[in-house]
């Protein structure tokens, strides 16, 4: 699969379902941040005007039935100069790993030319956004834009912390064009014969490089996910001959894959790192609400535990964290330090701002909305409250705000439903009752 | 809905600090829901939630009346706890008789009316001393 730019289409999203497996239970539509996910005819459907990526219903699923679209290996080879842009958690996936070049050797064995560490690039994004922190200018709490997913959300629920994101692309994108511009020196090659593949712990990045964040074309080609890449990395680690010293980031780095990563890398003490969706739809909230929130930086990751607790992943989020600790404290007493990452601020900043797309509205006409939310609440107020889910529907608000959007029925309530019967069963009672006397002659006569 | 006008109605408990903010939370909900501004609900977030957190740690819990029109939103915090004494003096940036609990919670900075007239486009507050207050704030949706 070869993604070209003028492919990207704005709701594109790296997470689907499998209709086959889908039972059709209420454990994604419960969990969902933007409440994206419904029940129809037995299966799931997500709203994708809704949907962030966020991967919380791969992980909830019972049946395995949401997974994440990515290319794979085979991909690469479409390409003549293949580089693989491998995340810091995926150092963190391995038992007894005390050398990242094991790991990067083995990419290497796998197909790819060249190694990027999207580690390396982290240490350019931190210097900048140092920079930008000491200026003043940013509009205080300024929020990290290194999860697409938080970022996804806050253009979805928070639209109003717009101005607060850090307006600077992610690590992957900064690496990807790092790792673009050292390949055209090292090599001849011409870009479109240059293959850039993220290795990634994240659904979300998978729906980057179709629909970037604040970039106008993905210099990426591809995203493979940690999953796949482990799968095919074990059996040959222990096998490998000879190890090259591949590895040049530094352990700030690889302390990003964990959440409290980027803020330790910033040395700012008047920060908040934030990790699971819910706990940052929480605290945005809370930010939306209070001016007086005495904060400089937020670090809010939609994952468990930040990057290691991604649904592409395969080692537990807290071993994984351990592992990710240890190596970057090595790598802290080794003193490696990051080889020079060729980027400007300016290639760092977005090349488009971000918008706000309101998908929650309930109509484009004011008054037409204010009658819809009135109907909704009278709609509300009539259903049990229980939140079942039975109607396919998170809550009973949002089947209600389903039915004045006119995509579900009062009856899709089983309880209603229940109401409903009944009074008809009632009504066939007294029809019965009143039967014409012809019939009633019958009786008497059996 | 009458004349083209939503009424909401929250009761304020006075008695738990965790719950504060239920209402402006729910209303910024309706409002992304109306398609109102983002900059515009912001300014009420954060004004309603200051009116939201008085009345519980001043006023002792109340109501919230929230009155939501084409043209403008107009919230109505009702207490009966102590009144206030002085608005003038109130209103000053820094004045807080917030308790040592309140302030324990990070409240009695002193800064939330002037906030709150910072960020609606009027607020009125009228008090009894003994009886009660009533802080009216209207934030007009087209500016
Ligand atoms: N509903 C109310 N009932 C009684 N007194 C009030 C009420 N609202 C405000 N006040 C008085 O006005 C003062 C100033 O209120 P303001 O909201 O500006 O500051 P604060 O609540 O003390 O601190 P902050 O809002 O910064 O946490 C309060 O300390 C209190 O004495
Ligand atoms: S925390 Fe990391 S893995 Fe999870 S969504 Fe954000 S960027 Fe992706
Ligand atoms: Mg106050």
């Amino acid at each position: 699969m070869v993604i070209t730019a003028d492919k990207v289409k704005q709701y594109y999203h790296s997470v689907t379902l499998d209709r086959e497996k889908c039972k059709g239970c209420i454990n994604c539509i419960k969990r969902c941040p933007t409440e994206a996910i419904r029940v129809r005819d037995g299966k799931a459907k997500i709203i994708k005007e809704r949907c962030i990526d966020c991967g919380e219903c791969i992980r909830v699923c019972p049946h395995h039935a949401k997974s994440a679209v990515t290319e794979t290996l085979d991909d690469i080879f479409a390409y003549r100069y293949k580089i693989a842009l491998p995340a810091p958690t995926l150092y963190g996936q391995f038992n007894h790993l005390t050398d990242i070049n094991y790991v990067l050797t083995g990419l290497k064995y796998l197909g790819f030319d060249d190694i990027y560490e999207v580690a390396k690039a982290t240490e350019a994004i931190t210097a900048y956004t140092k920079k930008l922190l000491a200026e003043g200018k940013l509009k205080r709490p300024v929020i990290n834009s290194a999860c697409p997913t938080v970022t996804r959300l806050i253009t979805v629920r928070f639209p109003s912390l717009i101005p607060h994101i850090l307006p600077l692309i992610s690590p992957m994108e900064a690496a990807a064009i790092a790792a673009r511009k050292e390949a055209a020196q090292k090599t001849n090659y011409k870009p479109e014969e240059i293959g850039v593949f993220f290795i990634s712990p994240c659904a979300a990045k998978a729906t980057e490089i179709r629909n970037p964040i604040g970039l106008s074309s993905s210099p990426l080609n591809g995203v493979i996910s940690i999953k796949e890449v482990y799968l095919k990395l074990l059996p040959i680690l222990g096998k490998l001959e000879h190890i090259e010293p591949l590895s040049t980031c530094a352990f700030a780095g690889v302390n990003w894959a964990q959440s409290g990563g980027e803020i330790a890398a910033l040395a700012n003490d008047n920060y908040v790192a934030v990790d699971g969706i819910h706990h940052v739809v929480r605290l945005l909230e809370e930010i939306e609400d209070d001016e007086t929130l005495d904060v400089d930086f937020i670090e809010a990751l939609a994952c468990t535990g930040g990057c290691v607790g991604g649904p592409l992943t395969v080692e537990n989020t807290f071993v994984a964290k351990s592992k990710i600790k240890k190596l970057a404290d090595e790598l802290k007493k080794s003193g490696q330090k990051t080889a020079p990452v060729a980027l400007s601020d300016e290639e760092l900043r977005w090349e488009v701002p971000i918008t706000y797309r309101n998908v929650m509205n309930l109509d484009e006409d004011l008054l037409i909305a204010m009658q819809k939310l009135e109907n909704m609440q009278a709609l509300a107020r009539n259903l049990p409250q229980l939140d079942c889910g039975s109607c396919g529907a998170p809550s009973c608000k949002a089947l209600a705000e389903d039915i004045v959007r006119g995509f579900a029925g009062e009856t899709d309530c089983i309880y209603k439903l229940r109401e409903k019967v009944r009074d008809l069963a009632k009504q066939m009672v007294e029809l019965e009752e009143q039967m014409p006397g012809s019939f009633k002659q019958d009786e008497r006569e059996r | 809905m009458n004349n083209n006008i939503i009424t909401l109605h929250y009761d304020i408990d006075g008695t738990n600090f965790t719950i504060a903010g239920q209402a402006s939370s729910n209303i910024k909900k309706v409002l992304k829901q109306l398609g109102v501004d983002p900059a515009i609900i912001r300014r009420t977030a954060i004004s309603m939630y200051e009116g939201e957190i008085n009345t519980v740690i001043h006023g002792k819990g109340g109501v919230a009346d929230i009155y939501i029109s084409p043209d403008q939103i107009r919230i109505v915090f009702t207490d009966h706890g102590p009144g206030i004494a002085d608005i003038e003096k109130a209103m000053q940036e820094g004045f807080s008789t917030a308790s040592a609990e309140a302030r324990e919670l990070g409240f009695g900075a002193g800064m939330g009316l002037p906030n709150m007239k910072k960020y609606a486009d009027a607020l009125n507050i009228e008090s009894t001393p003994g009886e009660g207050t009533t802080v009216e704030l209207i934030i007009n949706i087209h500016s």
